[in-house]
């Protein structure tokens, strides 16, 4: 099981890397969409992928029954998404201002600051 | 009193929050207040973190290694204290130079909360919490940087927002990376770790991956094109910001993890940083060298000036780290201010191109000695602050007998005086090419902004004539960072495992 | 776009979505659910009424600025935080109450709702803003 997630976050990786290569900002976006979900997985799988029990405290006890599984790697994983979606619904806005006032997707046209 | 620790981040909120709520005047003032109650609270930080030792607060009352540690050694309260003077000579800065259209959109709310980010990435103790302090800064610098919508401000925030993204997943791989191995992301907690596990390769790559994530954001070579294509495009007083402080965060993440947790195969990792300090230093200074914007120009001396903060770092010893840090305090100060003398440039004459520019010795003769100050103590001229930082980096390069570094870290000093004289010459000393006659009116705006460059012209001038005390914070300082486990007894206390 | 049907059934749907979103931001803390969640949802009422009726009149039955939302949301939660100090505690330990409530029951209150309920304002706001300046430039 974790080869395959392995397999699978190496190709969103791959695929990210790739659209964030393009020259269209629309597939700019769709890369860091696809990058953003790759680290995520990628934190679920390296957080130790396990079948074990609820981290719940059941009533009556003081401690979750043993073995349980670890929740930190989700509250991270949480915390990214929230992180990651700010930051993308951001984004949109201002791939949608770019393509208004410089009337292209091409990244090649935007090079009037590099100069 | 434990309070004082998290009162870096909590004022600049209360501020950003009264700035969003309250109406128009009140809420301007507000976006004031914030940062000026921030200096005060930060210098009472480090007035008692010096007196007292390293300070430690658990949040929720949740004890370390389990909760989120906010930690504050010399070092970070060094750096909270420059984010307070910064944050303050900013806000009055803006009062009246930006335009209304800015403020209506949140402008100060924004600015406070990029300030809560930073101190909070400096305060932090979790590895993980400093990534959620960097996401706070780096989205309320996104939205400074497209505020007002121009052209240049959008085409620019696209290459800053996808490099810096970019550089957040390193960032977050590798504290993955770290979890995934070690099971903590307390900061204390994973040096004792890496110190028993520091020859695995998995530990090796976390490393190499947020140095490459704290290099994006510090802007070192060769990942720093995002900066020069980015900062000079929005208002002055936000680049201002952004020069004096964003990369400066980088550079406090680099110097922290590598002088804290990854400290033991330094064949790598200090050897590297050695390398790439003196790649950026020469090519940020070249870069400079040919630009004829202000603003450009000066953005390429951001990355050069890195490269002497790296130097340090690199080297190694407590006086090459001191040098650093003293770098760093002389640097944002200096930086700072002339962004802000290029914005009163721009409001006096309106433009940023320098052959456009001229005339001022004549006509405004206390800009032209006010920009003197930072000029000089950027390029090391003695006895001015830049001097101190670069005596100490080279002397802690000699003991080394590093010869290579050191006569880099000379040469790029002459060119840094070559570009400062240029911009002496174009901007001061050659007559005004536009040559038709204009008078400045001096009103509430010219004395806005004509204020805080004196302010910060004074501290700079401080720091460099009257430099003993300041060279014995930094050397106490850099003793702190050298003794890691000064800081790990601080937070773990009674808990090892 | 006209069409009846969506504009019909957005302005029905968005005091269900409302109150569902609230129903996921109480449970929220032992069940799936929370303010972050809820903040979507309640967004995404505002955000179909948007699409069927447009900007000005979404901004209209919403009555408040969105980011004034944001700067009572973060309030909120500071006033969360900050409640412990106030009891001598450290900063953001959870303090928790019993309160009997009619219809309801006995609840359990404590500064994480608090909390939640800030991220749930601050949720709504920041969404609502990037929406609706999205759809004015359109």
């Amino acid at each position: 099981m974790v080869l395959l997630y392995a397999i699978l976050i190496g190709v969103m990786f791959g695929a990210a890397v790739y659209l964030l290569l393009r020259r269209s900002i629309v597939k700019l976006v769709f890369g860091l969409v696809l990058l953003s979900q790759a680290t995520n997985l990628f934190i679920f799988t390296i957080g130790g992928y396990e079948k074990n029990n609820p981290p719940l405290v059941e009533k009556g006890q003081l401690v979750p029954t043993a073995p349980y599984v670890d929740p930190l790697p989700q509250a991270l994983i949480l915390t990214a998404i929230v992180i990651s979606f700010g930051v993308l619904a951001f984004t949109m806005v201002l791939m949608h201002r770019a393509h208004e006032s410089i009337g292209t997707d091409d990244l090649h046209q935007m090079r009037d600051t590099d100069k | 009193m434990k309070m004082l620790i998290v009162s870096p981040i909590l004022i600049p909120l209360v501020a950003a929050i009264l700035a969003l709520l309250l109406p128009r005047r009140l809420g301007k003032l507000a976006g004031v207040a914030g940062p000026a109650a921030l200096l005060a609270a930060s210098l009472a930080l480090l007035h008692w973190v010096l007196r007292d030792g390293i300070q430690v607060l658990q949040i929720g009352n949740w004890p370390a290694p389990f909760g989120i540690t906010f930690v504050v050694d010399i070092f970070s309260a060094i750096m909270v204290v420059l984010t307070g003077i910064i944050g303050f000579a900013l806000a009055v800065y803006s009062f009246h130079s930006i335009e209304p259209e800015r403020f209506k959109f949140g402008y100060y709310s924004l600015f406070n909360i990029l300030l809560m980010g930073v101190a909070g990435a400096f305060t932090t103790g979790d590895i993980f919490n400093m990534y959620v302090w960097f996401e706070v800064l780096l989205i309320s610098s996104f939205v400074l940087m497209v505020l007002g919508g121009e052209r240049a401000q959008i085409e620019g925030a696209v290459k800053y927002v996808t490099l810096n993204l970019l550089s957040s997943t390193f960032f977050l791989i590798a504290v993955a990376i770290l979890y995934g191995k070690l099971g903590t992301l307390n900061m204390a907690d994973l040096a004792v770790r890496v110190s028993q596990t520091y020859d695995d390769t998995l530990v090796k790559v976390a490393s190499l991956l947020l140095l490459g994530a704290f290099g994006i954001k510090a802007a070192i070579f060769p990942l720093y094109f995002w900066l020069p294509a980015s900062y000079h495009t929005p208002p002055a007083a936000v680049s201002a910001l952004f020069a004096g402080l964003l990369t400066k965060v980088g550079v406090y993440a680099i110097i922290r993890t590598f002088t804290l947790i990854f400290i033991w195969d330094r064949t790598v990792t200090h050897n590297v940083i050695l390398i790439i300090a003196g790649f950026t230093m020469f090519f940020g200074v070249i870069g400079a060298v040919v630009q004829f914007d202000f603003r450009r120009l000066l953005s390429f001396h951001i990355i050069s000036q890195i490269g002497y903060m790296m130097m340090g770092l690199g080297l190694f010893t407590t006086v090459a780290i001191s040098g650093s840090l003293f770098h760093i305090i002389h640097n944002i100060l200096a930086k700072t201010n002339l962004f802000l003398i290029s914005g009163f440039v721009y409001h006096l004459q309106g433009s940023y191109a320098l052959k456009k520019l001229g005339g001022l010795y004549r006509r405004q003769p206390l800009l032209a000695f006010l920009f003197i100050i930072p000029a000089f103590s950027l390029a090391g001229i003695p006895p001015l602050s830049g001097f101190w930082s670069k005596f100490l980096l080279i002397k802690a390069g000699l003991q080394l007998e590093g010869w290579i570094i050191v006569s880099i870290a000379l040469i790029v000093s002459l060119l840094t005086l070559y570009s400062m004289t240029k911009i002496w010459a174009e901007v001061f000393w050659k007559p005004d090419p536009q040559a038709k006659p204009y008078s400045v009116e001096k009103n509430a705006k010219y004395y806005s902004m004509l204020m805080p460059i004196i302010f910060m012209a004074a501290i700079n001038a401080l720091v460099g004539l009257y430099a003993e005390p300041f060279l014995n914070l930094t050397l106490k300082a850099a003793d702190q960072l050298m003794h890691p486990s000064i800081y790990i007894e601080a937070v773990l206390g009674g808990y090892l495992p | 776009m006209q069409s009846h049907i969506l504009k019909i059934a957005a302005r029905h749907l968005l005091l269900p979505f409302t109150i569902m979103s609230i129903i996921i931001l109480w449970r929220g803390h032992n069940q799936p659910g929370g303010g972050f969640i809820g903040g979507l949802v309640a967004a995404s009422a505002f955000i179909l009424y948007n699409v069927a009726y447009g900007v000005q009149d979404a901004k209209k039955i919403l009555r408040l600025d969105p980011r004034t939302l944001i700067g009572i949301g973060l309030a909120i939660a500071l006033f969360s935080a900050l409640l412990s100090v106030f009891l001598r505690m450290p900063f953001m330990t959870g303090m928790w109450v019993d309160v009997f409530l009619p219809l309801l029951g006995h609840q359990h209150f404590g500064t994480p709702l608090l909390f939640d309920t800030g991220v749930y304002l601050t949720v709504l706001g920041v969404i609502l803003t990037v929406v609706f300046t999205l759809s004015e430039e359109s």
